[in-house]
């Protein structure tokens, strides 16, 4: 008699079981789609700001970039992706000077490990998370992320002197008032 | 009584007017053989059609169940997705397999497709659009369609292929279990009905359908046919044979272009054949819903053409079917064989011993209500 009633109770359960299963599947089928429509969403799509795609160098609105050409980031590359190409100059007061020519990356080859821009001494680069990278060419993946005609940024050498330049004027001021 | 309401839409007045039109000017021989080409064209054109129409819309239901969009870019709402799939398959190669036997790998195909094409013929998807009224249409149907089986075997024996192999022979075994639940779920439905021909069948439910005719006992019937029909297209929780983690794909791996598309097809087509005889069977078949007395809204009913009342119905069970198969897990090859033989068979074997009662002691609806049904 106990494996008649095991029968027939595993039965009505199981049957049960299948319904609940049934209407759980029949609430999924009125829930809200959630395929993303990429590219007509372009305008609302959300992509995370640490999301890596793409190599770029800030640009200031002088045309000033923070990249000093030291090549640590091309140093700590792993897979050679990053080629800094530099010039010597000759300031106005005669001392020679490094300067960046071309700071060029190579997306075909890049893991975005992010070492380049962790390993940087002057923030001068970062990864965008402007995703839509695909082109035609292989020779389109190499890019020159410095703009054309831009020069290192001098922020802290300029600012400084012309606050200390005031301090010191303000000085000279108040003493012949003191006296 | 269905005949005094205007029937506009019917293709009844087509088809009979193409026949007098064509006696009047031919001898019977030859009336009779461009009969028998235009129902032949016209079932194979249903087939085609028909397998397309399923196979876009499984797609796109089953997206909805999984909160997807599913096909939307061919076309407007991705409609054309279905038959841009069969020009794709229709264009690829049929690959030729070393050392496999080659005659009986390419009969193979045929018989899923002749097996259901045979079905098809008994299938009365309106009035007067049934090709064949046997007098054994049951029992007919029962057998011919179970000849898809040897195309499976034949397929998984033929194939050189110990996926193939494997595949094609549990699907026999859970072809050969379930045609039995089937055939009895059939079987108590015929106690009921008193006959096996579809036409008798189906007039017989004008007023209450099978289902609810034989309430306890053809409830149980139809819900155990529903499953067994299920089974047997080798579909949703019971698609072991084709188990794609286990089999790749089970008796079809060897397969390709216009002959895998053969099983696909068949497969869309027996799910559309167990609906559509579950439809007859249960749930009136191609007749409107009438209720006796109710002059009005049975002119209203009719008005609707029976072809569209038969594939609403089967539509309803195809969506059932799909629900069912994207609800459930698969099966293990045990407890497949355990659901059949010790719950469904024996309920199924009381259940006909039950319905034998009901009708031998009046106790159903038409008997006991005879004024509303």
């Amino acid at each position: 008699m106990k494996s008649v009633a095991k029968y027939f109770s595993g039965l009505f359960t199981g049957i049960k079981s299948l319904l609940f299963g049934m209407s759980v599947t029949w609430k999924e089928l009125w829930t809200k789609k959630v395929t993303q429509q990429y590219p007509e969403n372009r305008d609302t799509l959300v992509i995370s700001d640490r999301f890596r795609c793409e190599l770029v160098m800030p640009h200031d609105e002088n045309n000033e970039h923070a990249c000093t050409a030291c090549g640590i980031c091309q140093m700590n590359c792993p897979n050679g992706t990053i080629t800094v190409t530099s010039q010597m100059i000759e300031t106005e007061d005669g001392k020679k000077k490094k300067i960046l020519d071309t700071h060029q990356w190579d997306l075909g080859m890049c893991t975005f490990c992010n070492l380049c821009v962790i390993t940087c001494p002057s923030d001068a680069i970062k990864f965008e998370n402007t995703f839509e990278n695909a082109v035609f060419t292989r020779s389109k993946l190499v890019q020159k992320i410095n703009h054309e005609g831009s020069k290192l940024r001098e922020k802290k050498k300029e600012v400084k002197p012309v606050v200390e330049m005031k301090a010191a004027e303000e000085v000279k001021t108040e003493e012949p008032k003191a006296e | 009584m269905l005949l005094n309401y205007s029937q506009p839409l019917e293709v009844t007045n087509l088809t009979s007017w193409l026949d007098s039109a064509l006696r009047s000017s031919m001898s019977e021989f030859w009336v009779l053989l461009i009969e028998f080409v235009i129902v032949g064209a016209l079932l194979l054109t249903a087939y085609a059609v028909i397998a397309l129409i399923l196979i876009y819309a499984e797609r796109k239901i089953t997206a909805f169940f999984q909160a997807r969009f599913g096909p939307n870019r061919v076309g407007k709402w991705g409609v054309l997705q279905s038959v841009a799939d069969m020009i794709k398959i229709l264009l690829k190669e049929i690959v030729k397999i070393n050392r496999s036997d080659r005659f009986l790998f390419f009969a193979a195909p045929f018989f899923m497709i002749v097996a259901s094409m045979l079905t098809f013929g008994a299938i009365p998807f309106g009035k007067a659009l049934h090709a064949i009224d046997f007098n054994i249409g049951v029992l007919y149907v029962t057998a011919v369609s179970s000849l898809g089986i040897i195309g499976v075997l034949l397929a998984g024996w033929s194939s050189n292929n110990k996926y193939s192999m494997i595949g094609a022979m549990r699907s026999g075994a859970q072809f050969v279990s379930y045609e039995l639940s089937a055939g009895f779920a059939l079987m108590t439905i015929v106690v009921l009905a008193g006959t096996m021909q579809f036409s008798t069948m189906i007039e017989g439910q004008r007023y209450c359908w099978n289902i609810f005719n034989g309430h306890i006992s053809s409830m149980i019937a139809f819900v155990i046919y529903l499953i067994s029909g299920h089974a047997e297209t080798n579909r949703g929780p019971f698609d072991l044979p084709e188990a794609e983690s286990e089999l790749t794909a089970g008796y079809h791996t060897e397969y390709s272009g216009l002959q895998f598309g053969f099983y696909y097809l068949a497969e869309y087509l027996n799910m559309f054949i167990i609906a559509s005889i579950a439809t007859t069977v249960f749930l009136g078949g191609y007749l409107p819903i009438q209720v006796r007395g109710w002059v009005d809204f049975n002119g209203i009913m009719s008005m609707i053409p029976s072809y569209l009342w038969f594939f609403g119905k089967t539509a309803v069970l195809i969506f059932l079917s799909l629900w069912v198969r994207w609800s459930f897990p698969r099966l293990r090859i045990d407890q497949l064989l355990n659901l059949e033989w010790k719950y469904l068979l024996p309920i199924n074997l009381v259940n006909i011993v039950l319905m034998v009662i009901l009708v031998l002691t009046g106790l159903t609806l038409t008997d006991l209500f005879p004024s509303i049904f």
